[in-house]
């Protein structure tokens, strides 16, 4: 099958099951905003993987998905020891070297801990969940989506002074309406998973949504999976729990022993105003400024010449980006890069507000720019090599 | 004032079971409607209290009144049950840079509000989120880590021109969580506060559509209560009732809570007592209730009810008011939680009250 054939039927059958689905958004608004459709599914699959939970080891259904996108549009497949999809995309001549594109499947979240005998149920939070946004949110939990929501003490019987204080993360119950322990039980029990419930919008280029972090990698990720540029034999890692230590990553890396890595995150926009109205001098990316090219963070420096590739790849084309500010933060190319002898890495992130809470915002132009300048740098890569 | 009946609203009266109270209770939590903004809540409320109050006025403040005749003499006194069809939420404040400012519309801990999406309507509908800037971007002399209304922005993720060319100064912010099922029967949303009274006043509508009753019902949607009580002040003003009844809701017991100041949730509605009561009033609603087997708690108010009673006591010359209360848990919040029998049951309780009202009630009627 040609390439070309991949994309059409690509397009086709889950497009038209999964347009159905997202009818309740203006796609149509939104890709006008943010240039040419997308080769995959687009919008329609970013939001069946944001709607999907996959809270760090337990991101089988985000893998269903992603297995369900790539099915007879790539060369092998399979799930490692520790839940990673690895994919071997289909090649177009003879590929100059092998590159791994490395994406999380996994999201932060919470866990079931216990029920009282009140019917509520404690619960732990897995991965960095931003505490703050825990209040009185909507959550789904376990294999069949359970509702629930995490309760909230009513502002008129809290004090003043209880108020100055953040409210603490053992102080708060998921509530799925049970009237006691053995209704708590029933249909749950400790060890589920809990991920915030959040409807997945597209509305004027802007997406909000639970999970884009990294759901946007993933979905950037089996774009470049399902049209892998020539001249490189692509990996695509689909990785499991990323925001628990970089778990996936490490064991993906050593098994694919790639000559380059590339991993597609998401990174935190603290682009708001000052407080007094001042600079911001620390707001890391962009919304909108493009692609974030990491040159150092907490975990990784990035791999100079793959640094280089990158920008010159978004020059020619015209591809815009922002070097992410240097400092505290990573992703999985922290384990990447040291996997077996050394694994020369540079990740790219989708700028992203309110990252590992209910609702993330991101730009779809950004998102697209994304792939276009990955895919432009494996195009350079697999022509010339490393710089 | 005209108003549209939607054709799924009127339902009948025979399938208001469950299924139909639930949707019923549904399709008013989905309704816009912030306090000052009630006009798209109170055309749906209208719809549903057609069939069974069709004789319905608007107030100057925006008010619902729907008449339901009793069989008494002429002129017949009359009572009002009234449940407020505004809800909490935000208004924007300042636009910079794609961010609003925003202020509070009702009482709102602002710890809540961090990752909360909301719907900002401006000229056209739009979608944001709270969002708690890092430490770097904060006032210095910012001592606890807790948010502050003055800190959160509602990031809407647009362009600066495009979030001004779409949203104003004024433009009202509301709750964008749907209603949720949990088990049970139980319905969490936002905006449970108060519109599960509203539910309850069209539950108790089709109740006294089939028995008899001697006094005249008007059952009340107010606006306004979250900020100034001036829906339910301005409604009994002029209709001057015999009697005035606020249906709101009350504290469900949940964790961090005083066991005292709390009722259980699916324990039926709370029959207030205290200053605020009449206690005859009080006295009725008991006995209605014993008569009808109706489970309930006795919730003492020492001082002001905090609800639409405050201010019809005072109305006027004064009018013998009772509160009725529904237990709800996390109360100002976008998970608000109710159990749909309490509902129901308080529907009831308000019909069979009325019911009772017979011609020597008012001349019986003492303080003590």
């Amino acid at each position: 099958m040609t390439p070309k054939k991949v994309r059409k039927s690509a397009l086709r059958k889950p497009a038209a099951k999964a347009a159905r689905r997202a009818r309740a958004i203006p796609v149509k608004k939104a890709r006008a905003a943010a240039g040419p459709a997308p080769r995959g599914e687009g919008l329609p699959l970013l939001r069946r993987l944001s709607e999907a939970c996959g809270v760090s080891g337990d991101e089988t259904a985000v893998r269903e998905i992603i297995r369900e996108a790539l099915k007879g549009k790539i060369k092998t497949s399979k799930v490692d020891a520790l839940g990673n999809l690895l994919v071997t995309c289909r090649t177009r001549g003879k590929p100059r070297m092998r590159v791994m594109v490395a994406a999380h499947m996994d999201e932060v979240g919470m866990v079931l801990m216990q029920a009282g005998s009140d019917g509520l149920w404690k619960f732990e939070t897995v991965g960095g969940v931003n505490e703050q946004a825990l209040p009185g949110k909507p959550v789904w939990i376990g294999k069949n989506r359970t509702p629930g929501v995490i309760g909230v003490k009513p502002v008129h019987l809290t004090e003043k002074d209880e108020c100055e204080h953040p409210i603490k993360k053992d102080a708060l119950t998921i509530d799925i309406g049970a009237k006691d322990k053995e209704g708590a039980t029933a249909a749950l029990k400790a060890g589920d998973r809990a991920a915030f419930a959040t409807a997945f919008h597209a509305e004027r280029g802007v997406i909000l949504g639970k999970a884009l972090d990294d759901r946007l990698g993933v979905a950037a990720l089996i774009e470049l999976a399902l049209d892998p540029p020539p001249g490189i034999e692509l990996v695509a890692a689909f990785t499991t729990q990323e925001e628990i230590g970089l778990r996936g990553a490490q064991v993906a890396a050593y098994a694919l022993n790639p000559k380059a890595a590339f991993v597609l995150d998401t990174t935190p926009a603290a682009d708001m105003p000052m407080w007094d109205g001042g600079e911001n001098t620390a707001y890391n990316t962009k919304l909108g400024g493009g692609p974030a090219i990491y040159i150092f963070d907490r975990g990784t420096i990035s791999d100079a010449r793959l640094v280089r590739l990158l920008r010159d790849a978004a020059g020619k084309r015209g591809v815009p980006y922002q070097i992410r500010q240097p400092g505290s933060g990573g992703t999985d190319a922290g384990a990447i890069h040291l996997a077996r002898a050394g694994i020369p890495s540079v990740s790219v992130s989708i700028p992203c507000r309110s990252l590992h809470g209910p609702v993330s915002t991101a730009r779809l132009s950004d998102w697209r720019a994304v792939i276009a300048l990955v895919r432009g740098a494996l195009e350079d890569l697999g022509r010339r090599g490393l710089p | 004032m005209e108003v549209a009946f939607p054709a799924a609203l009127c339902y009948d009266r025979k399938t208001m079971d469950d299924k139909a109270l639930s949707e019923h209770l549904k399709t008013l939590l989905r309704a816009q409607g912030l306090s000052a903004f009630e006009t798209p809540v109170r055309g749906l409320v209208a719809a549903a209290w057609k069939r069974t109050a069709p004789k319905q006025t608007v107030s100057r403040l925006g008010s619902l009144h729907a008449l339901q005749p009793g069989t008494g003499r002429t002129p017949r006194p009359k009572i009002l049950l009234a449940a407020h069809m505004d809800k909490i939420g935000l208004m924007v404040a300042q636009v910079t840079d794609g961010f609003c400012r925003f202020t509070e519309i009702g009482g709102l801990d602002p710890r809540i509000l961090p990752g909360q999406p909301f719907t900002i309507h401006g000229r056209e509908p739009v979608s944001a989120v709270v969002i708690l800037p890092p430490a770097a971007l904060l006032p210095p002399d910012r001592k606890a880590e807790a948010a502050r209304l003055q800190d959160l922005w509602l990031d809407t993720g647009l362009p600066a021109a495009e979030a001004v060319r779409l949203i104003r100064i004024g433009d009202p912010v509301s709750f964008a969580n749907q209603p949720v099922d949990l088990a049970n029967g139980r319905i969490s949303s936002p905006s449970l506060d108060d519109r599960a009274g509203v539910a309850a006043l069209t539950v108790c509508l089709e109740e006294l559509a089939s028995r008899p009753h001697r006094w005249d019902v008007i059952a009340a949607a107010t606006v306004q209560e979250e900020e100034t009580l001036g829906g339910a002040a301005t409604s009994a003003f002029a209709l001057k009732p015999d009697l005035a009844v606020a249906v709101d809701v009350t504290f469900a017991a949940e964790p961090g809570l005083p066991e005292h100041k709390t009722f259980p949730i699916a324990g039926g509605p709370t029959i207030g007592i205290g200053p605020t009561v009449h206690p005859a009033m009080h006295r009725a609603f008991v006995q209605a209730a014993d008569k009808a087997g109706i489970k309930y708690a006795r919730e003492v108010m020492p001082s002001r009810s905090g609800t639409d009673a405050d201010a019809l006591q005072t109305t006027a010359e004064g009018i013998p008011t009772a509160v009725i209360g529904i237990p709800l848990r996390y109360m100002h919040s976008a998970v608000e939680t109710v159990a749909l029998e309490d509902v129901r049951q308080t529907g009831k309780l308000l019909a069979e009250m009325a019911a009772a009202l017979d011609d020597k009630f008012l001349p019986d009627m003492k303080w003590e």
